[in-house]
């Protein structure tokens, strides 16, 4: 495809971003008119419930409880400063004024109006986003690192190569009646921040012994009611051949998974059931009879690496000494650069997380004006650039120490700056009761009586590095099973009853927790995870994390003190 | 019963005969099991052949006959079972099929563009009415990210 400046988002010059050609841009506003003469059909009843539920579904349009659920996808997390105030537009004008990050890095709104998505669709489209795939039984939104291209432990920038697979997904003629929803993760660094033992697909960047770049290879992963770790199917495939080996993977999923029952038709039990010996028989074999010709080029993976490069970093702004002073004389500004930011490779910079985990608002949300704000500071401290991540934050990448004193003030002022990245407060939490129609349990009210519990800043910086995950029920939005503690939402005779989980694990040493015991009724849910915190206290060792001690000592001594 | 094929609303006089029903005369389908225990008098008949491929087919199965065989109907027996557009991507990409590859079953206009990406040419719609709207849908997308087999 031919790079054109055409659509360029305004401040190109600046951003650090895939840019729409003319036939991107062409491929969305077509489906923006697909899409809108399905749902004219839809209302004027000539097409039918469930045909419309399904080509409505691949369209990211769920209908939850109280009104439909859009889901925007957020390519692999990136947002330029234009899409997010065009996300802030779209929250005023068709919905509450809100949005909602999710964890695969999507946009979500809850209240818009059937009718109106299509005009949705268009505005999303005249800033190059859209809502293909974001759900249905297709492939999806394609994640990966927030940290991607900042990091100090990448192997290799993992987003031309999210950008690729985003373009092959993208109405992929043949894949997009799968048995069951498909997912793909890459991850580009040692440390794993994409979840990506826990997807349908895991992608590793690596360097082999001769030092090409390649991918290490996982399936089979993935959460929900069956939570399995992925298997390695192929321990290093050469990079030119991402495409023939992911076309292969789906297309031996797409016979052979099970389409008797929507339990067991995620590609997790088409490896469990037929072992990953023979599915790695079948892939390989699939794949040697398309890999040739279908080779990514060298110069298709420069011309899209072309977008990603580093932006114009100012060379001296180690040299800045204010960030140190400010530091030493505001205490609260040193906590918050000590939880929510994150090393840079560039000295003198770093990647700075906009928490969207105030104690009074609902994990992950995010209103308008906060959109429009988040907005402004990109562009004026991080290249115009931000980014969702799996934990339901934003993050800026590119800050200079020297901003970093300003940036706190303003994101502060804007309810934006908790300083909770990585504490238990930073608890990834799916709608549950309150929206989605499939909800068992809450799972917002249980998040905000933990932050009640946690209200003491200093205990809470105590407590340091705990993942929380609370899911309303057994589908595991929230991926309540590879939570350090996992809260999952359980009806009982139509009562809200809650099932914990310890010890589980997203990341390198990926885990899934244990269950603790009968579940909970809704009102011991947040004592018991008090207790919890309070076991871990007495029983860690000097500098020891949450999860470690768990492993320690196990599961007993946070059973007793809870039954 | 009017179809689509190469993209114009035709007149089509094929059957989908039955495993039990008799063969008569004119353009018939079989099923694939049906195909493997009768090829001879199959390949004898003196209307022409085509066999239909359920999604648990082997499409290997019939790859070595492919010669023999004027038409391929992949089966959509719900319009959610994707297996018909893997099954006519490989007659086309990988058995190099040339013949007619006709979707058959309960699937709806709007899966008619990716169908026809994959190879498929010709299109039994149970509703014959949707035949417009459905070739109407083959213009929907004028760009693609993927190679196709139409
Ligand atoms: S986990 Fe269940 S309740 Fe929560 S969003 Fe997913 S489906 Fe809904």
């Amino acid at each position: 495809m031919m790079i054109s400046l055409e659509f360029s988002l305004g401040i190109s010059e600046k951003h650090l971003m895939y840019q729409y050609n003319d036939d991107d841009q062409t491929l969305i506003n077509e489906r923006v008119t697909q899409y809108r003469g399905q749902t004219e059909r839809y209302l004027k009843g000539e097409l039918g419930e469930d045909e419309f539920r399904t080509l409505r579904l691949m369209n990211g349009l769920y209908i939850q409880t109280h009104a439909p659920m859009l889901r925007v996808a957020g390519p692999y997390g990136l947002l330029s400063s234009k899409q997010l105030r065009m996300l802030a537009h779209i929250s005023r004008k068709y919905d509450k004024s809100y949005a909602h990050i999710t964890t695969r890095q999507n946009i979500q709104f809850n209240w818009p109006d059937l009718k109106d998505v299509p005009n949705i669709l268009a505005d999303l489209a005249s800033v190059q986003m859209h809502a293909i795939q974001t759900s249905g039984n297709c492939l999806r939104n394609t994640t990966t690192d927030h940290l991607a291209g900042v990091c100090i432990d990448e192997i290799e920038d993992p987003r031309p190569y999210c950008e690729i697979i985003r373009q092959w997904t993208v109405l992929h003629p043949e894949f997009a009646y799968l048995p069951r929803k498909f997912k793909i993760a890459v991850s580009g660094a040692k440390q794993d921040r994409a979840a990506t033992q826990l997807h349908d697909i895991g992608l590793h960047l690596i360097k082999n012994d001769t030092g090409e770049i390649g991918f290490r290879v996982l399936v089979g992963g993935g959460l929900g009611r069956t939570p399995v770790i992925g298997k390695v199917i192929r321990p290093f495939l050469a990079k030119e051949h991402l495409l023939s080996y992911l076309e292969a993977i789906v297309r031996v999923y797409n016979l052979n998974g099970r389409r008797d029952n929507k339990y067991k038709a995620r590609i997790k039990i088409l490896v469990k059931e037929s072992g990953i010996e023979q599915m790695t028989e079948w892939v390989e074999a699939e794949w040697l009879q398309i890999k040739d010709g279908m080779e990514v080029t060298d110069s298709r993976f420069n011309e899209i690496k072309a977008y990603f490069i580093p932006p114009a970093y100012e060379p001296d702004a180690e040299q800045d000494k204010s960030f140190d002073s400010n530091k030493a004389q505001s205490t609260a500004f040193a906590t918050w650069v000590k939880y929510n930011t994150a090393d840079h490779k560039i000295p003198g910079y770093r990647a700075a997380f906009v928490s969207l985990k105030a104690p009074d608002s609902p994990p992950g949300d995010i209103t308008d004006k906060q959109l429009d704000a988040i907005a402004d500071l990109a562009d004026q401290y991080s290249f115009g650039e931000a980014r969702n991540t799996h934990r339901q934050n934003i993050v800026l990448a590119d800050i200079k120490q020297a901003d970093l004193f300003d940036l706190w003030q303003k994101l502060d002022a804007l309810a934006l700056a908790t300083p909770n990245i990585g504490t238990a407060t930073d608890m990834i939490c799916c709608p549950g009761l309150d929206f989605c129609g499939l909800a068992n349990a809450g799972s917002i009210d249980i998040a905000k009586e933990i932050n009640e519990a946690l209200d003491d800043i200093d205990y809470l910086h105590d407590i340091g590095d705990i993942k929380i995950n609370m899911s309303g029920c057994m589908n595991g939005c929230a991926h309540q099973s590879v939570g350090h503690i996992g809260i999952l939402g359980v009806d009982k005779k139509g009562v809200e009853w809650y099932q914990l989980t310890l010890g589980g694990s997203s990341e390198n040493e990926a885990a899934l927790g244990e269950r603790l015991g009968p579940a909970l009724a809704k009102e011991q849910v947040t004592q018991a995870v008090s207790t919890i915190l309070k076991i871990y206290i007495e029983n860690r060792l000097e500098q020891e994390v949450f999860l470690d001690t768990v492993k320690r000592i196990g599961i007993n001594p946070f059973k007793k003190a809870i039954y | 019963m009017k179809i689509i094929k190469d993209e114009q609303i035709i007149e089509d006089s094929w059957r989908h005969i039955t495993d039990d029903e008799e063969i008569g005369s004119g353009d018939i389908t079989v099923s694939l099991s049906r195909w493997n225990k009768e090829k001879k008098v199959l390949l004898a008949h003196q209307g022409k052949v085509g066999v239909r491929i359920a999604p648990t087919d082997k499409i290997e199965e019939i790859s070595a006959n492919l010669n023999d065989i004027s038409l391929v109907a992949v089966e959509l027996p719900v319009f959610t079972d994707g297996r018909a557009f893997s099954h006519a991507r490989l007659l086309r990409s990988r058995y190099g099929y040339k013949g007619e590859i006709r979707a058959i079953g309960k699937y709806i206009p709007d899966q008619v563009f990716y169908l026809h990406r994959v190879g498929v040419n010709a299109f039994e719609l149970e509703n014959t009415e949707e035949l417009p709207l459905a070739l109407s849908t083959l213009n929907d997308f004028t760009v693609e990210y993927q190679v196709s087999s139409n």
